[in-house]
């Protein structure tokens, strides 16, 4: 009998290791982890973002970059930089932001005026109201946290550009689908930051993984007084502005 | 600075998303939802004088409903993709349940109270029409020629309990179209827990007032007489329903002018430059106060047949277009503002496109071909009474 | 009794019977034709994941420029413009990091790449090192007197 008992042992192992071989195969397949494990596990990470306002000097590096990163076609910005004017009384700003910033803005020669630039991009949402509304499953909440499209299953109806509080959702005219900032996820899965990051001279913006206990995020966020953009939207927005002026919408 | 845009809107914001492809979206439903609505009341609420208008209105709101999702598909990126929302709907997306909700009320209530209502004459028809008319006779009688009287009871029961379940799906339908654009926050403009019951209100105004010209018109065109008993009922509901909806939008308004919250002030200045003319002139005043006080003069006065026909055409005609015109304020005003509440842009519409007037129009006079076959296929009043007890 | 009432209602059997045939084709090919293992995560399509991380890198990142770049590297990291990454200034460049014989970078024109930042401007930061170009330098090159990897003069 012992033959039989070692084959039902070793049948067993192989049973064990094929199950579990095949569910990692599955998971590489989707992409949740890569072919190499340690690598890049979705479950590992939640991503955002942390924008100083006072560090933004509103070169356009991060516009362009993103535009070349990503293919974005001219005339759209998954992410894009705007220029306030606030005066004393505080009514209507004056706000411009021509071609998105994509080549800087002319100096502005403003006294007495609060003036300063705002960088926006996707807010990756944890309650994304463009995800809410997807009628197909087309936007989705991945499980890093990061708010992206599925390009082949889009049916591009724009609802979801209608739900966007932010305006950060185009249709892109080359493929009738939707695209926005998808926070450079060809490049955080390999480590990498993203490109607006990467080009950003003075460090205004950082990508933040709020899951990583040493990411500089924490402190980040215990220093400072910090805002998301439209909080009464309540969509859990991942983009921390520190010195957000009130009248930025 | 782009052309068309004044102040500042977000660069992604310039270019409107939803054209007037989607204005017609929301009327087309709701004239089918109004219509059926309006055939509702003579069969469950025995209404007897809104008799002839019975099958007219169920053949109207099938016609507009089978082109319904017509605008949507066209307006697509990819329309080819469209069954995704059958195959893998997001329950958390209005849009997604109005596919079903779509289905439902094609499939259970209006196609089988239809089947139902006429076929008694479609079984004889079957067995007496011409060749290839008969085809389709007998394939709508799915094989039973049995038109016993108890079996007719049985359609005629069943038929009232579809009657019955079709009402709250009528409201259902329309109110779901309101619930995609009131359920928008980012979209002040939209966002409103009113918006369904405005726009379920404004459908049966819209379908009442179409039922009756269409009534009008084929039977002016068939050589037949009004029935002006009926007429008079149905201009009376056409009153009632539009004096609610009215006060339903007049009570929105003064709830936002009175509330002027941080988007106030960019959607006054909106109906005050872009909007004028659509919302102010053609919407409330031609569209709405006119045929009310026209209504009105019919309900307070005496007066006499032919007076009170011209009055209903007018009104009937000017409703259409002041609905019209709230829809179009709807979904294009909407998008004229920035979200930012800093700045306006213009929408152009485009003719000969994909999604221009060209095709709008063309949609626009789909339905009535197709009513013109179902009149032909299903004679609302040719063929003698509709054969219930 | 029961055969009469089978026989008046067998229209109506006769259409139940279509929309249970109608309702299982659909049940039929929805099953065939949704995507493979849709909704494991949640209401999408996994491979969805992947696809986004196919994109080719245009940028390098800071890293794979130091592999080869270290003197540069170390000399911009002695100066004020150590946090300012490669690609800040010269571009992406993931194509000359792969094969850098194959696509040699073109230098920047260095005024206006200085310019960008650090032309006076009323909204930038007070802290921000900015001139108003014209009467800072009339008209010279920023190079003629600061290096760009370490600006201090």
């Amino acid at each position: 009998m012992p033959d039989s008992r070692r084959e039902f042992l070793t049948d067993a192992t192989k049973f064990l290791l094929t199950t579990g071989a095949a569910a990692a195969a599955l998971d590489v397949m989707n992409g949740v982890a890569s072919a190499d494990t340690a690598r890049y596990d979705a479950f590992e990470h939640w991503w955002g973002m942390t924008i100083d306002v006072d560090k933004c000097v509103g070169c356009g590096n991060c516009v362009r970059a993103c535009a070349k990163e990503n293919d974005v076609p001219e005339g759209h910005f998954r992410t894009w930089v705007e220029r306030y004017e606030v005066k004393a009384d505080r009514l209507h700003p004056e706000v411009e932001s021509p071609k998105g910033g994509i080549d800087g803005f002319p100096p502005s020669t403003a006294v007495d005026i609060r003036t300063f630039y705002v960088p926006k991009l996707c807010n990756h949402c944890s309650d994304s109201p463009c995800v809410q509304v997807c009628p197909v499953g087309a936007t989705f909440d991945g499980p890093d946290g990061v708010v992206l499209v599925d390009q082949s299953y889009c049916i591009g109806c724009r609802y979801c550009v209608q739900a966007c509080p932010y305006g950060c959702r185009y249709i892109d005219p080359r493929k009738h689908t939707v695209d926005k900032c998808n926070l450079c996820y060809h490049r955080i899965s390999k480590g990498l930051t993203t490109a607006c990051c990467e080009a950003c001279p003075t460090g205004a913006r950082k990508l933040a993984d709020l899951k990583n206990p040493d990411d500089p995020v924490h402190a980040f966020l215990r220093e400072n007084a910090v805002q998301v953009l439209k909080p009464h939207m309540a969509t859990g927005a991942k983009v921390y502005y520190r010195d957000l002026d009130g009248s930025v919408r | 600075m782009h052309p068309g845009v004044e102040g500042f809107m977000y660069p992604n914001e310039v270019e409107l998303q939803w054209s007037i492809l989607i204005v017609l979206y929301p009327f087309i439903t709701g004239l089918v939802a109004g219509a059926f609505i309006l055939a509702s009341l003579e069969r469950v609420f025995q209404v007897e004088a809104v008799k002839p208008t019975y099958r007219l209105a169920l053949l109207t709101a099938l016609a507009f409903l089978l082109v319904a999702p017509l605008p949507l598909q066209l307006h697509l990126g990819h329309p080819e993709r469209s069954f995704e929302m059958y195959l893998t709907p997001h329950r958390s997306s209005a849009m997604a349940m109005f596919g079903f909700v779509y289905l439902w009320y094609l499939l259970v209530v209006l196609l089988l109270e239809i089947w139902l209502d006429y076929r008694a004459d479609i079984v004889r028809m079957a067995q007496t029409a011409p060749a290839p008319k008969r085809w389709i006779y007998r394939l709508l009688t799915l094989g039973s020629y049995n038109v016993s009287p108890a079996s007719l009871r049985l359609d005629d029961k069943v038929g009232w309990i579809v009657t019955v379940i079709g009402i709250p799906s009528a409201f259902l339908l329309h109110g779901y179209v309101g619930f995609i654009f009131g359920s928008v926050k980012a979209n002040p403009w939209w966002s409103t827990p009113l918006m369904p019951i405005v726009f379920l209100f404004s459908a049966m105004v819209s379908g009442i007032a179409a039922v009756l010209l269409l009534y009008v018109v084929i039977r002016w065109m068939q050589g037949l007489e009004v029935d002006m008993r009926c007429l008079d009922a149905v201009a009376k509901y056409l009153f009632y329903a539009f004096v609610i909806d009215f006060s339903l939008e007049m009570l929105d308004l003064i709830h936002r002018v009175y509330e002027a919250d941080e988007s106030f002030r960019t959607l006054d200045f909106m109906v005050h430059t872009r909007l004028f003319r659509s919302q102010v002139l053609l919407q409330i005043y031609l569209g709405t106060l006119a045929p009310l006080a026209m209504l009105a003069v019919t309900q307070l006065f005496k007066l006499d047949a032919a007076k009170r026909r011209i009055l209903y055409l007018v009104a009937s005609c000017l409703t259409m277009v002041g609905i019209f015109a709230m829809r179009w304020n709807v979904v294009i005003g909407g998008q004229l503002f920035s979200k930012s509440f800093l700045g306006y842009t213009t929408y152009k519409v485009e003719f000969a496109t994909r999604e221009g007037l060209l095709p709008a129009i063309a949609l626009m006079l789909l339905p009535f071909a197709i009513l013109w076959v179902l009149v032909k296929l299903l004679p609302p009043w040719g063929g003698g009474e509709p054969a219930r007890t | 009794m029961w055969k009469d009432r089978l026989r008046d209602s067998g229209h109506l059997v006769r259409l139940l019977l279509l929309v249970a045939v109608a309702v299982s084709l659909f049940l039929v090919v929805r099953a065939a034709v949704i995507p493979d293992s849709f909704g494991q995560y949640g209401h999408y399509r996994p491979g969805a994941l992947a696809d986004n991380q196919k994109h080719p890198l245009i940028h390098a990142g800071q890293a794979e420029c130091t592999l080869c770049h270290e003197d540069e590297v170390k000399a911009r990291n002695a100066g004020k413009h150590s946090g300012v990454a490669c690609e800040a200034c010269h571009g992406p460049l993931a194509a000359h990091a792969a094969d850098p014989d194959a696509h040699k970078p073109v230098l920047p024109a260095v005024t206006p790449l200085c310019t960008n930042c650090h032309e006076k401007d009323a909204a930038k930061p007070k802290w921000f090192p900015q001139v108003a170009s014209k009467q800072h330098s009339e008209g010279m090159d920023c190079n003629s007197c600061h290096q760009p990897h370490q600006p201090k003069l």
